[in-house]
């Protein structure tokens, strides 16, 4: 029998997958501070991240917070810099640090052999940073020299300017890092920072992968014999000042060659019961590479590398963005198309076979999401940052599963109007 | 320890396969024994070309992705100057999708001249996005040209020229699809929630009637050993200094290969390497340095590049660079460093193989060079690299003459 290879194989439609997120245990260690944990894999390998109230929301002076979390690990009192790093790289175990908005962290991958060996130094971080001057002359000289560099590149500056016109420039999401900002640290502003929202400050703890034998006794002996959770840190509330003028265009660079397009609306964040609908909307109009965005502009039209339409990822306040850089005679063709697109999804109606194919890439997809300790645990933590249980995650396949057309092209009516996007293109 | 089965197909095709229960997912990886080294000097740019053509649509199917998203997959590509791996993430219960999507554009794509008329354009955008609109993106296209006379890594996978891309016809394709895109120049590796014999059927069933093609003898031009140090000097608008340091080293079957990579830690891997400590903390020459190879499997670059702080002149950075790269050919390394740096190599080989892509992906990189096996032994063979031979591999490949430097001045400095 010849095989027919125009007849597609059946598929188990992704609908009808049985997804789950996996359980994640959760204890308290002696001094409150909460972990959640998801043991796991096959690989002896492990993950601990620790996540303090210490984004950029915390900050009364620009960009102290990002510069507290970087320099966290260049020096304690027993340890210069490099010991720190050598004490980790020795190991094999990397150290990272990350700031946010709301959160700052700072992460631990290590081989399960070697997490004793490891966790004693991240708790010396938690506890004993010194943030030595000469240190922080060296951070800020490179960072303005990083700086200057990222100037030059109109996608860095289009990132920039586009959270500046949704909240403002004094907000948490909107603020950006300026050579004056850096030259303006002190030391005293980084030891203030982290005595209040590290030493001292709320931490909540996530571990995945293989433990070694006694992890909750380790955890307690390094981490919740630590002053945490002690007091109570306020989320200071931040007034969002969006622009008035919505149109921008901006010469960074007269020689480029390209345009990078940002256009944008405010969103609601992730308690509002468009949220999960919306992801499906997305999807069909930028949110994948069979988008209408991807397909139309660059499989079409070539008229880019590649266009991305997505909601921040923000606790109190989201955002509705397309991203793209297009060659420079093609933007306003390119600008035009995304409006284009925006308008063919309010007036019709998604056909139905298209819908069928977002939501069974979206849940399969997630069925991929939720693989592996890392990823399981990652999910988990975005949850409970933002205030959510696992009922948000059983919501959401529920919403992709049942929504039809109608309801998207309501969406749509509501959300995707021209004269509520902000648009900039920096050359 | 990573278990695989292995066969092989009338057609030439290798097939691995790696069982993983534990995940609901399936990985579908091919690939093709075809890089920008097997260019046409003249057509630079093409297997990467193809690479987006691949997804132009096949003889029998119309479009790639979406019957795959609509299986519940995901996929993408790369090419590089030695392969072109092509992978597809989606629930094990679909997988047929996948093996009836990737046979058939093995089969034969579809040839749609629309496809390459945008693909033309799509690349040329992705040239300028990455290597013209960017500060230091034509370094590499500098360096490469540099260092290499002869062998074909002189030129970037993008292509040396915009114009090779826009200039690429239908019978160009043509050409490359039925020169590289056939069963016996292909590694076929299925990873995640499978079993060999269910594989056996499907692998006989889409690619088993797919005809093998005309072996392809690779037969590249060596590059000749450099006698004299080169540089370069370029001047152009951009924010600061940079210095970028090549030398030639062995290919992946050297038997220095091991030690040229552990020597590129010591040197560069993360905040406690040398570079690093002495270069940006101690003496604050730079802002940022880095230390890498280009593990390609013919005979490769060693790259040590940084930016300068303002004010440091090149001659001061160059000198303050070389000084550590000959203190590598003169110290013996003491015993805790050579431990640090394969212990950093077994972490991150651990966490490489966390996932069932990287494992896909690494069972067909090491078949390709010879044996799938061999990336079981690949810790083995780091953990044996002693002291003694990181020095003498450092003797080696930092002979001056066997040096090119990239002096790329910033205009407004």
């Amino acid at each position: 029998m010849s095989l027919d290879r125009t007849i597609a194989p059946n598929i188990k439609d992704a609908v009808d997958f049985d997804i789950q997120l996996k359980p994640c245990q959760k204890y308290t260690l002696d001094n409150g501070v909460e972990v959640y944990a998801f043991e796991g894999g096959a690989q002896e390998v492990m993950l601990m991240e620790l996540v303090f109230s210490a984004g950029n929301s915390f900050e009364t002076k620009n960009w102290v917070a990002p510069a507290t979390n970087y320099l966290l690990k260049n020096g304690t009192s027993n340890k210069s810099a490099f010991e720190v790093n050598d004490a980790f790289e020795f190991y094999g175990a990397y150290l990272n640090r990350s700031c946010y908005n709301e959160t700052a962290t700072i992460s631990l991958h290590s081989l399960t052999k070697h997490f004793q060996e490891v966790i004693p130094v991240v708790s010396e971080l938690v506890a004993d940073a010194v943030f030595p001057e000469n240190e922080l002359d060296i951070y800020k000289k490179n960072q303005i020299q990083q700086l200057t560099l990222n100037l030059k590149k109109g996608d860095f500056i289009a990132n920039r300017f586009i959270d500046e016109y949704l909240f403002g420039i004094d907000h948490p999401y909107g603020k950006y890092s300026s050579e004056e900002a850096y030259n303006q640290l002190t030391r005293e502003d980084l030891v203030a920072f982290y005595n209040k929202y590290y030493k001292e400050g709320k931490c909540i703890v996530f571990m995945a992968g293989k433990f070694p034998a006694n992890i909750e006794s380790t955890l307690n002996k390094y981490i919740g014999s630590l002053p945490l959770n002690k007091h109570i840190i306020e989320t200071p509330e931040h007034a969002i000042v969006a622009a008035t003028e919505k149109k921008y265009s901006v010469v960074n660079d007269p020689s480029s060659v390209q345009g990078s397009i940002r256009i944008a609306r405010h969103f609601p964040n992730r308690h509002h019961p468009d949220f999960a609908p919306v992801q499906v909307l997305n999807n069909i109009f930028g949110g994948f590479f069979g988008s209408r965005l991807m397909s139309n502009i660059r499989e079409d039209k070539g008229y880019t590398y590649g266009i991305h339409s997505y909601l921040q990822n923000h606790i109190q306040q989201s955002a509705w963005l397309i991203s793209t850089d297009a060659g420079k005679d093609v933007c306003s063709a390119t600008i035009d198309e995304v409006y284009k697109e925006m308008a063919i999804l309010r007036n019709e109606l998604v056909a139905l076979d298209e819908l069928n194919l977002v939501k069974n890439y979206m849940l399969g997809s997630l069925l991929g999401d939720v693989d592996g300790p890392f990823q399981i645990i990652g999910r988990w933590k975005s949850y409970i940052l933002n205030g959510l249980t696992e009922e948000y995650f059983y919501n959401t396949i529920k919403t992709v599963r049942a929504i039809q057309p109608q309801q998207l092209q309501d969406l749509a009516n509501k959300y995707l109007n021209e004269s509520d996007f902000y648009e900039l293109v920096v050359y | 320890m990573i278990q695989f089965d292995r066969f092989q197909l009338d057609n030439g095709l290798k097939v691995l396969v790696h069982q993983d229960t534990t995940t609901p997912m399936a990985v579908v990886n091919i690939l093709y024994n075809v890089g920008a080294k097997d260019e046409n000097p003249e057509k630079t740019g093409f297997a990467h070309l193809f690479e987006h053509l691949m997804f132009g649509g096949s003889i029998n199917i119309p479009e790639y992705d979406e019957p795959l998203q609509r299986a519940g997959g995901e996929n993408n590509a790369y090419t590089t100057n030695d392969l072109t791996n092509y992978y597809c993430q989606l629930p094990a219960e679909n997988i047929e999708t996948a093996f009836w999507l990737e046979s058939d554009r093995m089969l034969s794509l579809a040839f749609s001249p629309k496809s390459l008329e945008v693909q033309r354009k799509v690349v040329c955008e992705e040239f300028k996005e990455h290597y013209i609109n960017k500060p230091y993106g034509d370094a590499w296209h500098k360096m490469r040209t540099l260092a290499y006379t002869k062998h074909p890594y002189r030129w970037m996978t993008i292509g040396a020229s915009l114009a090779h891309v826009e200039q690429a016809t239908m019978e160009d394709v043509k050409d490359f699809f039925f020169q590289f895109y056939r069963p016996n120049n292909a590694i076929l590796v299925v990873t995640g929630n499978v079993k060999t014999e269910d594989v056996k059927v499907l692998a006989e069933k889409w690619f088993g009637p797919i005809p093998a093609g005309k072996p392809y003898e690779r037969n590249l031009p060596k590059e000749p050993k450099q006698e004299k140090h080169r540089s370069l000097d370029v001047r152009a608008d951009v924010p600061m200094d940079m210095l970028m340091m090549t030398w030639h080293m062995g290919g992946r079957f050297d038997e220095s290969y091991h030690a040229t990579d552990l020597l590129t830690e010591v040197l560069g891997g993360g905040a406690s390497s040398r570079l690093y400590e002495q270069l940006i903390k101690v003496r604050q020459l730079f802002s940022s340095i880095s230390c890498y190879h280009f593990g390609t499997i013919d005979p490769g670059l060693f790259v040590i590049t940084g930016k300068l702080v303002k004010g440091i002149s090149m001659s001061v950075a160059e000198k303050a660079v070389l000084e550590e790269v000959e203190k590598m050919k003169h110290e013996i390394l003491d015993a805790k460093e050579v431990q640090k740096v394969i212990n950093k190599t077994e972490s991150m080989i651990c966490f490489e193989d966390m996932s069932i892509m990287n494992r896909a992906q690494s069972l067909a990189f090491y078949e390709l060079i010879g044996d799938a096996a061999l990336m079981n032994d690949e810790l083995a063979k780091y953990q044996s690299v002693t002291s003694a031979l990181i020095q003498s591999t450092a003797k080696t490949i930092f002979e001056d003459s066997n040096r090119n430097t990239l002096y790329y001045y910033s205009k407004t400095s």
